[in-house]
């Protein structure tokens, strides 16, 4: 025998409460009962309850000697002790009490005579009503009249989504800072990693705030017509919304081209379901479910200071998409 | 006349509720054994540690955004900015007795109570016990199941660590995905836009502890009253027929059985609660709705829904300058109501194709019926194919096996296996039915014997049956009865 077939059939064994083999063939009428007088089950029985119980009160000592939360010991307590009753429980429910089988006759489900009588029944309960199509309607229409004063105040849930979705903090001139709320110079993002940033001010919250900045030589970057990259990524400086277009998950990851052949590109990558943005074209969808780029936040370095600072607000809608959701371009 | 015990008692209950009839009946209740038969009560009793449990935890826990610095027992974070809701968890995890062990227990509870459920479900359909009278009680079952996974996402998301967060913001992202109306619906559901304040976590609290328990209450009560009118199905054998029920009464073996089983059940969930971490919310940290973390995973039946959501390629409907259908619908929304919706649609798909609309008592082993058995295969396999695509990330971060390669993979397997499986399972099937034996169990194939003249000759079944207390049986109704041998199954 493979050994897979030994642990199958042990499995089996198990299951089946060491029976082995075809069941023994039974007599067409199934009943019988059999009364066991077992001493030693009783005497096991009591002997595993007992045990429960001492396990149980390991449990209550444990708690009181150790207050500092050990909590291994006291799942093993109680589970020991519920492990111990469940076997004594068993025992007793196969070896101590009385085997029966026992054949109980399915109800028929269906009366003839009371399936004839109920409609007749509900139809006697509007004798002598002459105007019924006209009671149905009145009751239909104080049912709907009521249910829509009952429905109404869902409204009050949430508020209409109307602009809400697209208002940002970032608009130009706001200072890039990170998230204890100090400026992010544009020396502090170096090739190969990203920094998150926020709008000075705004809520942390807020989704539309974070930002990731990523740093890439300015030869390999392609943005999409209409985004010049003076204006929006200087030194080769790109910022996008954080938040993935697919599902509003955080973009946490940044593949950086550590070798070539098998990672060809730079890539900001959303950890939810990895959706894949490449960073150097507008964030345009290289791989993942995501149904459209992350916006990007023009940026532009503080001559003097050489602190970031937005230059102008997004180039589309930042979060999961919706109906009206403006997608940019890209 | 000695009189019995419990006469008195009885007698004071009869002379206020005339229950004696009643009781009778429920001590002489017959239910018919098999093991398959315990899976549901083992969800049950998970649903009751989790009523335990969860009652326990709601003593400690505070569901609130409010900002709060952490002044608990544990080190890493002491001093730390974080919301009351992740603070009390935290409160309740490390400073209270036995605090970590209910919450641990809960966790575990409710992985279990849906795994308990999804394996009943496999069970019902496979023997086909979903069918008339017991369609109304399947539907209410897999509604059951629907607010049990609903139930568990609330639950995990109650904490406000950085898992619970990532998991609403997808929630989030799929709710505005539905067509045309996605956006109020979400902004309904979180009290204005994601992350939501106060309003968003006391409606998870009120969901989550009092609102979906009750209604799960009360389909549970509904489910076990279609039960126990129809009493249980069984599996043909001896004496066993379509009017009747044929098993171990309520009292008093079956009683203490399943006490036995509620006490296993609990000891396993308290020795997992006690004895095996999850979900260690102070390793996460705080969520902030610019953080998010690699290789996360939600609860195991919220896993195929990733897949769903991961496997999906990047279309959405545009028409007219405005997103018909963004993205996340198709692996968030439109996969589950189709998963859902063909549950639901069962046992009407099943009465189309069969044809078949009586009652039925006995239970069809899977082979029985194979059409059904391959058709419910390739069904459970390909969710079960995008439940594994869920896991990419983890196998990315584990094997190094790149992660578009296994999309790619996956995006083609949803296509392949699901044929795969039905042609194989209807393969397996038809040979079973053939040779109609336990694929486990007694004898399967034939037995040679070597003549003194040097051939071999087969001995005839009858009498490779005759030590193995094998005979043909009246109730077989097969269409080769006569080369078909049915053991007899007493359970």
């Amino acid at each position: 025998m493979s050994p897979w077939r030994v642990i199958v059939a042990a499995i089996l064994l198990l299951l089946r409460g060491g029976r082995r083999g075809p069941a023994p063939q039974q007599p067409l009428d199934p009943r019988e009962r059999r009364v066991p007088f077992n001493g030693r089950a009783e005497l096991l029985v009591a002997a595993l309850l007992m045990l429960g119980g001492l396990a149980g009160l390991g449990f209550a000592l444990v708690y009181l000697l150790a207050p500092g939360g050990e909590t291994q010991w006291l799942g093993l307590a109680v589970g020991v002790a519920l492990a111990l009753i469940a076997a004594a429980l068993i025992v007793a429910g196969k070896a101590v009490v009385p085997q029966e089988i026992a054949v109980e006759e399915r109800s028929e489900l269906i009366d003839e005579q009371a399936e004839q009588e109920v409609p007749e029944l509900l139809a006697e309960g509007v004798q002598g009503v002459t105007r019924r199509r006209l009671l149905a309607r009145a009751a239909g229409v104080a049912g709907i009249g009521v249910g829509a004063a009952l429905v109404a105040p869902a409204a009050s849930l949430g508020p209409n989504v109307a602009q809400r979705i697209d208002a940002t903090p970032w608009r130009r001139g706001v200072r890039v800072v990170d998230e204890r709320g100090r400026a992010i110079l544009a020396d502090d993002v170096p090739f190969g990693t990203f920094v998150t940033g926020f709008p000075e001010g705004a809520s942390l919250r807020d989704l539309a705030s974070p930002i990731v900045i990523v740093r890439l030589p300015p030869s390999t970057i392609h943005l999409p017509d209409g985004r010049a990259q003076a204006a929006w990524a200087p030194e080769g400086l790109l910022a996008y919304s954080k938040i993935c277009t697919h599902a509003g998950c955080a973009i946490a990851l940044y593949r950086y081209p550590s070798f070539r052949a098998t990672q060809p590109r730079p890539a900001l990558v959303c950890p939810c379901h990895y959706s894949t943005f490449d960073p150097a074209r507008g964030a345009d969808v290289i791989f993942g479910p995501a149904g459209r780029p992350l916006p990007q936040l023009p940026l532009a370095i503080d001559p003097g200071t050489r602190e970031l600072r937005a230059n102008g607000g997004y180039s589309g809608s930042i979060g999961p998409a919706w109906l009206e959701v403006k997608r940019g371009g890209a | 006349m000695t009189p019995e015990p419990g006469r008195d008692t009885v007698r004071w209950i009869d002379e206020r509720a005339g229950a004696s009839p009643a009781l009778k009946a429920a001590l002489r209740y017959v239910f018919p054994e098999h093991w398959s038969f315990m899976l549901g009560e083992i969800a049950l009793y998970a649903f009751l540690v989790l009523i335990g449990t969860g009652t326990f935890l709601a003593l400690f826990f505070q569901s609130s955004t409010a900002d709060t610095t952490y002044h608990g027992s544990y080190a890493p974070l002491f001093g730390e900015r974080m919301s009351l809701a992740y603070d009390s968890t935290l409160r309740l995890s490390q400073d209270v007795p036995a605090g970590l062990l209910m919450r641990q227990t809960h966790h575990w509870a409710a992985l279990v109570f849906v795994a308990a459920i999804v394996a009943h479900l496999l069970r019902v359909f496979f023997t086909a016990a979903f069918r008339k009278p017991r369609d109304i009680t399947w539907a209410i079952g897999v509604t059951l199941l629907m607010l049990a996974v609903l139930e568990g996402f609330l639950g995990y998301s109650m904490p406000d660590d950085l898992l619970s967060g990532m998991g609403l913001a997808i929630a989030y992202g799929v709710a505005m995905s539905i067509p045309v109306v996605g956006a109020n619906v979400a902004f309904l559901a979180w009290g204005g836009e994601f992350p939501g304040g106060h309003q968003f976590t006391t409606r998870l609290l009120t969901l989550h502890v009092f609102l979906l328990p009750a209604l799960i209450a009360t389909l549970i009560a509904l489910h076990l009253a279609g039960v126990i009118r129809n009493h249980h199905t069984q599996f043909p054998g001896p004496g066993r027929t379509e009017r009747n029920v044929v098993g171990t009464p309520a009292w008093p073996a079956y009683a203490l059985r399943s006490l036995g089983l509620l006490a296993a059940t609990a000891a396993v969930l308290f020795l997992l609660g006690g004895l095996v971490q999850i979900n260690p919310i102070w390793q996460w940290g705080p969520y902030e709705p610019y953080l998010a973390t690699n290789g996360a995973q939600p609860d195991w039946y919220l896993g195929w829904l990733i897949g769903g959501l991961r496997i999906m390629p990047p279309l959405e409907i545009h028409f007219a300058g405005l997103t018909w259908i963004p993205n996340p619908f198709w692996g968030g929304a439109a996969f589950p109501l189709v998963v859902f919706g063909l549950l639901y649609a069962i046992p009407w798909l099943d009465r189309r194709l069969t044809g078949d609309r009586s009652r039925h008592e006995l239970l069809d082993r899977p082979r029985d019926n194979p059409q059904r058995t391959a058709l419910g295969m390739a069904f459970f396999s390909w969710v079960a194919l995008v439940f594994f695509a869920g896991s990419a990330d983890r196998i990315l971060i584990r094997f190094g096996i790149p992660y578009e390669l296994q999309i790619w993979f996956a995006r083609a397997a949803v296509f392949v296996v699901p044929v795969i499986a039905y042609l194989v399972t209807l393969r397996i099937c038809r040979e079973l039915q053939r040779s109609d034996a336990h694929p486990l169990r007694g004898w399967s194939g034939r037995r040679v014997r070597r003549t003194p003249a040097g051939g071999f000759a087969v001995v005839e079944a009858s009498a490779t049956a005759a030590g193995d207390d094998v005979s043909q049986q009246p109730w077989t109704s097969s269409d080769s009865a006569g080369e078909r041998l049915m053991r007899g199954r007493r359970s």
